[in-house]
């Protein structure tokens, strides 16, 4: 009894030793391969570690910067992480981020100007939820009714969105006004969603957190959840139970297209009080990134997501203080994302290495099953 | 048990990012910085007495673009050489967030006072919000929407009329082209764009009445591959001078050359991409315009907070001629060009009607380039195909 209960501690400890050492040891081994381009590049490593800390993290500033470009991107990111915990693979947050922006620049044309801020930024943001649920929602329940691939649909919906955001900006919805730059006519200040207290960062942070927290109860702490994580561990083990896979399916959909819609609201009401072309930053395909380098955990997406913002905040100085072309952030995310996932291929090891050294083998395997 | 795992080691992700770079900078601060203002240099031989003035350039793309942005860094290139100043450069900033972000960064964390956000869309909201929240730094930027009352002191707005060099590139590709038939490649059919179709086609139909242009709008600034398509499709139809109002013009040109048609340039030179093919180009010339600015800023006299200029004032400029270009060609461009220097020409000047054939300016009306109506675009003239869509 004392030796499994022994083991059950190692195990554990195992597991908290890999979980901290893994990224760890992946993050460290990307900033050295980095520091090695970038010494091929001619730059000097420690200057360039100390400009990117300095850009991210380092001042106030810098700190807030980070957190405002991390704000869409927990959004997007659960477009993606959401529908993957049933097995679907959804890459289309950019179009369901633009049609929730011009759902919500068009439901502000819509409320009368007589209506309190608040009931129309209220309205703003159930309009972009429902048009971005609406875009995934038709993905995944194509994938559910008619079988589908949902990974491109959901990528042919978005070039479909972005041609109907260009329509409708450039002709019915467009401000007679906004003659070299088309927009629909702007929201006004009054209904701009402004910065959280006490900082300049807007409110698209906080939905975003709000979102992934509750993403997390919902798919991790809930029988809704339980049944979701069910369809996308064994598909036809959750039909043989009996689980409606069809509905779990639209709905986890609609749930992240609805999260990537809230993006465009957020990016609408908060930065630029319009919509226009400009909406289109490539937010919904970062999101592909950080939902990837979460393993798909909602809670894990809001320090990735932090980690890509510093990344992309501090790449201005890059380019500024060092002298690096614009394209070196993306050589260090393109290098985080290789070495992150290729990091998972030695989960395991550490708890199977323990057991070996100390017990029996029958343990090994277990310990595998674990993890 | 996997679920618990993902969530504890990423957590972790950014404590260590901090970690690390924390440790790393800490030793590293000192020599950074005192790399930095070493790395400042005191240009042209004059020591300066004071800190040098910080000047930062924005762009929405690649500053090697061969285009827009090219044209911008060729101009922050030549304050570069300026005595007394730094130039801060950041490229493919978005209209978003991040150019509030990158110019707050630039003012605050390299000091600059004076900043050059070159897309026309950073203006509204990006650079108003900025202005407000910066009252020291000066901001200037490239689009001529600065409006007097309404915007912030702190804010000038600048731009070319560069549908007159296109008018005098028109006349060029007129008088070369052998098939009579021109192309035009078009990112929006917004009214500054119309206005350069327009005017080539003026240009090219004032020295042969039979000219034709062909328009293709693709939709967005930069969509290589599309504009590679129209190139191609329209040299099939059997145009021999392409020109374009794009971001990066680089695969249009390249496209012609290979094709062994002619090209007429746009933002800035591309002739050494098409060295057979290249004729002439419309090109922006923001060196002069931002080493005016740069002396009036440090100088601390007023600046024009919106300041629009054509051929005569030196905001725009031509390309050098091509070896495809005649002597004779060459001397009836110079000639258009000598008017448009000497204030003798206007270029929308009535009877003109569209390609439907509806007059859009009567006879005897002449609209001088301010004029408010050119802004409001939204017709081709006669002899262009094709339609806004």
């Amino acid at each position: 009894m004392s030796t499994s209960a022994g083991m059950a501690l190692t195990r554990r400890q195992a597991a908290w030793a890999e979980a901290i050492l893994l990224p760890v040891g992946a993050i460290v081994a990307s900033l050295l391969l980095f520091g090695l381009f970038v010494a091929a590049a001619g730059a000097p490593p420690r200057t360039v570690y100390y400009q990117m800390y300095r850009g991210a993290f380092g001042t106030w500033f810098s700190l807030q910067n980070t957190l405002t470009r991390a704000a869409p991107l927990m959004l997007t990111a659960l477009c993606t992480a959401i529908p993957a915990r049933l097995g679907l693979i959804v890459i289309g947050g950019e179009g369901a981020l633009v049609a929730g922006g011009l759902a919500a620049a068009a439901t502000s044309m819509l409320v009368p100007a007589s209506a309190s801020p608040l009931a129309a930024q209220v309205a703003m943001l159930l309009a972009g939820f429902a048009a971005g649920g609406l875009w995934i929602g038709l993905c995944t329940g194509l994938r559910a009714l008619r079988g589908v691939n949902e990974t491109i649909s959901s990528l042919l919906l978005t070039y479909l969105a972005v041609a109907l955001f260009n329509h409708m900006v450039e002709g019915p919805l467009r401000d007679p006004a906004s003659l070299n730059k088309p927009s629909t006519p702007p929201i006004g200040e009054a209904r701009m969603l402004g910065h959280l207290p006490g900082m300049d960062v807007h409110w698209g942070l906080a939905f975003g957190v709000v979102a992934c927290v509750l993403a997390w109860v919902l798919m991790d702490r809930t029988t809704f959840g339980f049944q979701a994580r069910m369809v996308g561990g064994n598909l036809r083990a959750a039909l043989l139970a009996g689980l409606p896979v069809r509905r779990l399916l639209v709905i986890a959909g609609v749930l992240g297209g609805g999260c990537a819609g809230v993006a465009g609201m957020a990016e609408v009401g908060a930065v630029h009080g319009t919509a226009n072309a400009s909406l289109m930053a490539g937010y919904g395909y970062s999101g592909i990134l950080v939902a990837f380098l979460a393993r798909q955990h909602a809670l894990a997406i809001v320090p990735v997501a932090l980690l890509l913002g510093g990344i992309s905040a501090s790449g201005g100085l890059l380019q500024r203080q060092v002298g690096l072309p614009d394209a070196a952030v993306n050589v260090l995310q393109g290098i985080l994302f290789v070495v992150i996932l290729a990091s998972e291929s030695l989960r395991g090891r550490l708890a199977a290495w323990r057991a070996r050294t100390s017990a029996a083998p029958a343990v090994t395997s277990t310990a595998e099953e674990v993890v | 048990m996997r679920n618990f795992l993902a969530r504890a080691s990423v957590s972790s992700l950014l404590a260590v990012v901090l970690a690390l770079a924390g440790s790393a900078c800490a030793k590293d601060r000192a020599r950074a910085e005192a790399s930095e203002s070493v790395a400042a240099p005191p240009a042209s031989g004059v020591v300066p007495t004071t800190a040098p003035l910080v000047i930062g350039f924005i762009y929405v793309g690649p500053k090697g673009d061969y285009g827009y942005n090219q044209a911008h860094a060729e101009g922050a290139a030549a304050v570069a050489r300026l005595p007394g100043v730094k130039v801060i450069e950041e490229e493919s900033v978005p209209e978003t967030v991040a150019v509030q972000k990158t110019m707050e960064s630039m003012a605050t964390l390299d000091g600059a006072k004076l900043i050059f956000p070159t897309s026309f869309g950073y203006f509204d909201p990006h650079i108003l919000k900025m202005a407000e929240k910066l009252p020291g730094v000066t901001f200037l930027h490239c689009g001529g929407l600065y409006q007097e009352g309404k915007h912030p002191g702190n804010v000038g707005s600048y731009f070319g009329y560069i549908d007159e060099a296109q008018y005098v590139a028109g006349i060029v590709a007129g008088l070369t082209s052998k098939t009579g038939k021109l192309g035009f490649i078009a990112a929006k059919p917004i009214p500054q764009v119309l206005r350069n179709i327009n005017a080539f086609t003026l240009g090219a139909r004032s020295v042969n009445a039979k000219v034709t242009t062909t328009v293709v709008f693709t939709g967005d600034w930069s969509l290589p591959v599309k504009e590679a398509e129209a190139a191609n499709s329209l040299i099939d139809q059997g145009i021999d001078v392409l020109t374009m109002h794009v971001d990066s013009p680089k695969v249009i040109v390249e496209t012609a050359e290979r094709r062994g048609v002619f090209v007429s340039g746009y933002h800035a030179n591309q002739a050494a991409l098409a060295p057979k093919g290249y004729l002439t180009g419309a090109e922006w010339n923001w060196a002069k315009i931002y080493s005016d600015y740069v002396e009036h800023v440090r100088a601390g006299t007023p600046y024009p907070h919106l300041l629009r200029g054509g051929l005569k004032d030196g905001f725009v400029k031509l390309s050098p001629y091509g070896p495809a270009v005649t002597t004779e060609t060459q001397k009836q461009a110079d000639a258009a060009r000598a008017a448009f220097m000497d204030g003798s020409f206007v270029l929308f000047k009535g009877p003109i009607k569209d390609n439907t054939g509806k007059v859009v300016i009567p006879a005897g009306t002449s609209l001088a380039q301010t004029d408010i109506s050119l802004e409001k675009m939204s017709y081709l003239v006669e002899g262009v195909v094709g339609k806004i869509p």
